[in-house]
């Protein structure tokens, strides 16, 4: 098993050495020269020259790369070009918030979804199954700036005005004080992962559900809570993981629309203005920072299937 | 059908009778129409019927369970000597729960689907006994588990029952079906063709397991199954069922030696036996005796054949095969002659499968040769010229899944032809209707999708896509373990023919030695990776001189 793992891990490096490489190459490709837009149109050649000096942007590319990297891996994420202060310090504040704003959205739509796709398996052709695959299906076909300017709509203008439209905590505040303003914003990416948590947990249950050791368990005189629980959830778990695992990774990615939506003071704020204001430091980190999100979660979902998978725990010896 | 009933049977009354059961489908088909049987302490009632017959389903009625789809109309399940009398599907799901498993219990067709694979085999035993609350402690039911354990014949030491399923055999698996079965000591047991897929050996143990229990601790068994040799071998009764009617019922001896209903005569008339006097299907029984059939005619053949003993087709020679520490091939040397049909019998794991595979050449990791009309093939089809490969070709075990269910008959089989020539659509077309012909299946057929044969139908199918190119040779895997009996009489019947006619070689890959003399003139016996046995049919038969040999001979079972 371990050396599952490991293998796994090397490959989570080389493909983050990969990215590495491809996110340093497109932000060199980003129109504009960063030394421009920090001094502004009005900037000397000579002012322009030195700044172009001091942020090494006349070294040859490979160098500045391998310059870049070697500050990734001791911490050092390099200066902000927007504000003139280090990356590290910029940006800490902003993943804390993106980290709240995500783990709410998972504990909530992990659980959810996994209880709503097994009570539709279980309720397979009644009424309260083709609700939810009905449902799930207009959800998952949103935008998630729609769900969000729907949920804006109904709760915070003129249905019910009772939930604030954007967060306004002031500067230097933790967003988490602010507990209702965390509301629609977590429930917007709550309601964009949820349905294909749901639809593949009620797929990968049924598939379950018919199968020769359900049954026997059922003709071994098992009660039928303790066949769901023991006996069909864990073989259900290691594909919806995969699953959970890809959404996970998208809300790293989709937050960025979301936040973006509240005025939400994140990652994904940060990375839009950081695009905005031509911040390659900044651009760099968060792109690095969105992939490994992908990877872990990745890293995790395999780590799931294994674990409920005696086969490739134990080696298959007779 | 009613018959004289012998007097044992008259004096102990039925722990279990089922009367007039009638099962339907959602849609109103109906099922069974009216079953009814009863049995008895320590008696083995069989319930022989082909697949789709409903033997499953009056079988899983007498736990009062019914799968997906089904309801029950009509008729009652009296289960007594459980604590109460009274109809058991009257009774409400929970305490009908309560029943299964303890007073009732039952052992599935195949534990490799019907074992939880991701609990300890302990575990799964101990879940019954504490659902049941068997004894008094946690250490009551550890110790049960132990007892029941050795009680089929399995080791029960911590180690063991800290095993997967996935790390025991086909057999073991079977045993702990078993014995979670038998935990709770049940008044009877619904056993559904718990030996179908085993080997004769393991066969044999798990039949002695099961007439045992039934014998020593007075259980009364169902025993649902195709097979009319086991028949012989492990019930007291037998009721013959034919499309959801008993047609036939009563002592074993009577209903085997002297049948009364037409069904039961043609079922009968389907056991291949290892004698070869019967006769199943229309062609008589090869024997060693039968003519090595010549080349025939129209075919040019390179090399003019030697002497009266034909000329070798195919050639092994020191095949090794070897995952890891594990030895799968050891070794391997025989050869076949042009027209020649050869038995390659073995146990599961005895390597046989993976044989026939190095030769086909979908297996490219052994070592040795393997040659063609003394031209030596490389390994692995890719690697081979499209003529060698035309000249093997494969049929495989299962005609359920070897066939592509989005794909019509015609295009399935049509595929060879595609890979080897460039012929036209309505050339290849006139071909899969004359390789369909020579399988017996109609033009009709071409344009229908698998799902719509039945496994008969399928597995002819899967052999005319094998003779599309004309092979000289065939290696047939198994191909009929996955049919019924009287399925399998005619699938032999039908290679028989084609082999006839065509002169084409055959390496007949099977566990089942009981085809040996309705099908092959030479036979190999192979055991973890070796060949321990090699000779005429009759030879090996009649003289067999390896000990594994004569122990698989004595564990077949025999009308």
């Amino acid at each position: 098993m371990t050396s599952i793992i490991l293998r796994r891990l090397a490959t989570s490096v080389l493909i983050l050495l990969a990215v590495s490489v491809l996110v340093f190459v497109a932000t060199l490709l980003l129109p504009g020269d960063p030394a421009q837009a920090i001094l502004g149109q009005q900037a000397t050649p000579e002012r322009l020259a030195a700044l172009r000096e001091q942020m090494n942007l006349n070294d040859p590319a490979w160098q500045r790369y391998l310059s870049w990297l070697g500050g990734l891996l001791t911490g050092d994420f390099g200066v902000s070009a927007a504000s003139g202060g280090p990356v590290a310090d910029l940006l800490g504040e902003r993943i804390a918030a993106s980290l709240v704003l995500l783990t709410a959205a998972s504990i909530i739509s992990i659980p959810a979804g996994l209880l709503v796709g097994t009570y539709s398996a279980l309720r397979h052709g009644h009424t309260g199954d083709h609700v939810v695959t009905g449902t799930s299906l207009v959800l998952a076909a949103l935008p998630e700036f729609v769900i969000g300017i729907a949920l804006v709509t109904l709760f915070s203008t003129t249905v019910f005005p009772i939930l604030p439209s954007v967060t306004m905590a002031p500067p230097g505040e933790a967003v988490w004080n602010y507990p209702l303003q965390l509301v629609l914003p977590v429930m917007t990416l709550v309601l964009m992962v949820t349905p294909y948590i749901a639809r593949m947990m009620r797929a990968t249950m049924l598939e379950v559900l018919d199968s020769g050791y359900v049954e026997m368990a059922r003709l071994k005189g098992v009660p039928e809570r303790q066949v769901i629980l023991r006996h069909a959830l864990p073989h259900a778990l290691s594909p919806v993981a995969q699953v959970v695992a890809i959404q996970l990774a998208w809300m790293a990615g989709g937050v960025v629309v979301v936040e973006f939506l509240f005025r939400y003071p994140g990652i994904g704020q940060a990375l839009v203005d950081a695009v905005a204001n031509r911040d390659v430091q900044v651009v760099q980190a968060l792109s690095i920072l969105v992939a490994a999100v992908y990877i872990v979660v990745n890293l995790l979902a395999d780590a799931v299937g294994i674990l409920t998978n005696p086969k490739l725990r134990t080696g298959g010896a007779r | 059908m009613s018959s004289p009933v012998r007097e044992d049977t008259m004096t102990t009354t039925p722990v279990l009778s089922v009367e007039g059961l009638k099962v339907a489908t959602a849609s109103g088909e109906e099922i069974l129409h009216g079953v009814s049987f009863e049995l008895r302490p320590g008696k083995i009632l069989a319930l022989v019927g082909e697949s789709g017959s409903g033997k499953t389903t009056a079988g899983l009625a007498c736990l009062g369970h019914f799968r997906q789809g089904l309801v029950h109309t009509a008729g009652s399940v009296q289960l007594a000597g459980a604590g109460q009398a009274g109809n058991l599907l009257d009774l409400p799901e929970s305490q009908r729960r309560k029943l299964r498993g303890g007073a009732i219990s039952y052992v599935p067709q195949d534990p490799a689907l019907s074992l939880n694979p991701a609990m300890r085999i302990g575990d799964q035993i101990l879940e019954v006994l504490q659902i049941q609350g068997y004894g008094s402690s946690d250490a009551d039911r550890r110790a049960r588990t132990a007892e029941v354990l050795a009680e089929v014949g399995l080791k029960n030491d911590p180690a063991y029952q800290r095993r997967y399923p996935h790390q025991l055999s086909g057999g073991q698996q079977q045993r702990v079906g078993i014995a979670m079965a038998f935990a709770c000591r049940p008044a009877v047991m619904v056993l559904d063709e718990p030996t179908t897929g085993l080997d004769v050996t393991t066969q044999a143990l798990v039949l002695q397991t099961i007439a045992q229990l039934a014998d020593r601790h007075r259980v009364a068994g169902l025993y649902i199954t195709h097979d009319l040799a086991v028949v012989a071998k492990v019930a007291d009764d037998v009721a013959v069922m034919l499309s959801g009617e008993v047609v036939e019922q009563g002592p074993t001896d009577q209903v085997l030696y002297r049948p009364q209903h037409d069904y039961t005569r043609k079922l009968l008339a389907a056991v291949p036996d290892l004698a070869g006097r019967r006769q199943i299907g229309r062609v008589t029984a090869i024997t060693g005796a039968q003519a090595v059939v010549p080349d025939p005619a129209g075919r040019p053949s390179p090399e003019v054949p030697e002497g009266r003993e034909g000329r070798n087709l195919l050639e092994v020679a020191d095949l090794q095969l070897a995952y890891g520490s594990n030895q799968v091939l050891a070794g391997i040397s025989f050869s076949l002659r042009q027209g020649e049909s050869m038995m390659l019998l073995g146990e599961s794991g005895s390597g046989k499968t993976t044989l026939s595979r190095c030769i086909a050449g979908l297996n490219d990791d052994y070592s040795g040769r393997v040659c063609l009309d003394s031209e030596e093939l490389a390994a692995g089809t890719r690697a081979r010229t499209t003529e060698q490969r035309r000249r093997v070709q494969y049929v495989f075990q299962s005609p359920f899944s070897s066939l592509n269910p989005r794909r019509t008959i015609c295009e399935s089989v049509e595929v060879p032809l595609l890979m080897t020539g460039r012929m036209g659509r309505k050339e290849r077309r006139r071909r899969v209707r004359e390789a369909l012909d020579q399988v017996r299946l109609g033009e009709s057929y071409l344009d229908r999708r698998p799902r719509d044969l039945s496994g008969g139908e399928r597995q002819r199918a899967a052999i005319a896509r094998a003779l599309v190119n004309a092979p000289s040779l065939l290696v047939c895997d198994e191909v009929t373990s996955a049919l019924d009996v009287s399925v399998q009489a005619s699938i032999i019947d039908l290679l028989r023919s084609l082999q006839h006619e065509s002169g084409m070689s055959m390496l007949f890959v099977t566990h089942n030695i009981a085809l040996a003399r309705h099908i092959s003139q030479r036979m190999a016996v192979l055991q973890s990776g070796r060949i321990v046995e090699l000779g005429s049919t009759d030879e090996v038969l009649d003289n067999a001189r390896h000990s594994y040999t004569r122990e698989l001979l004595a564990n077949v079972p025999a009308l």
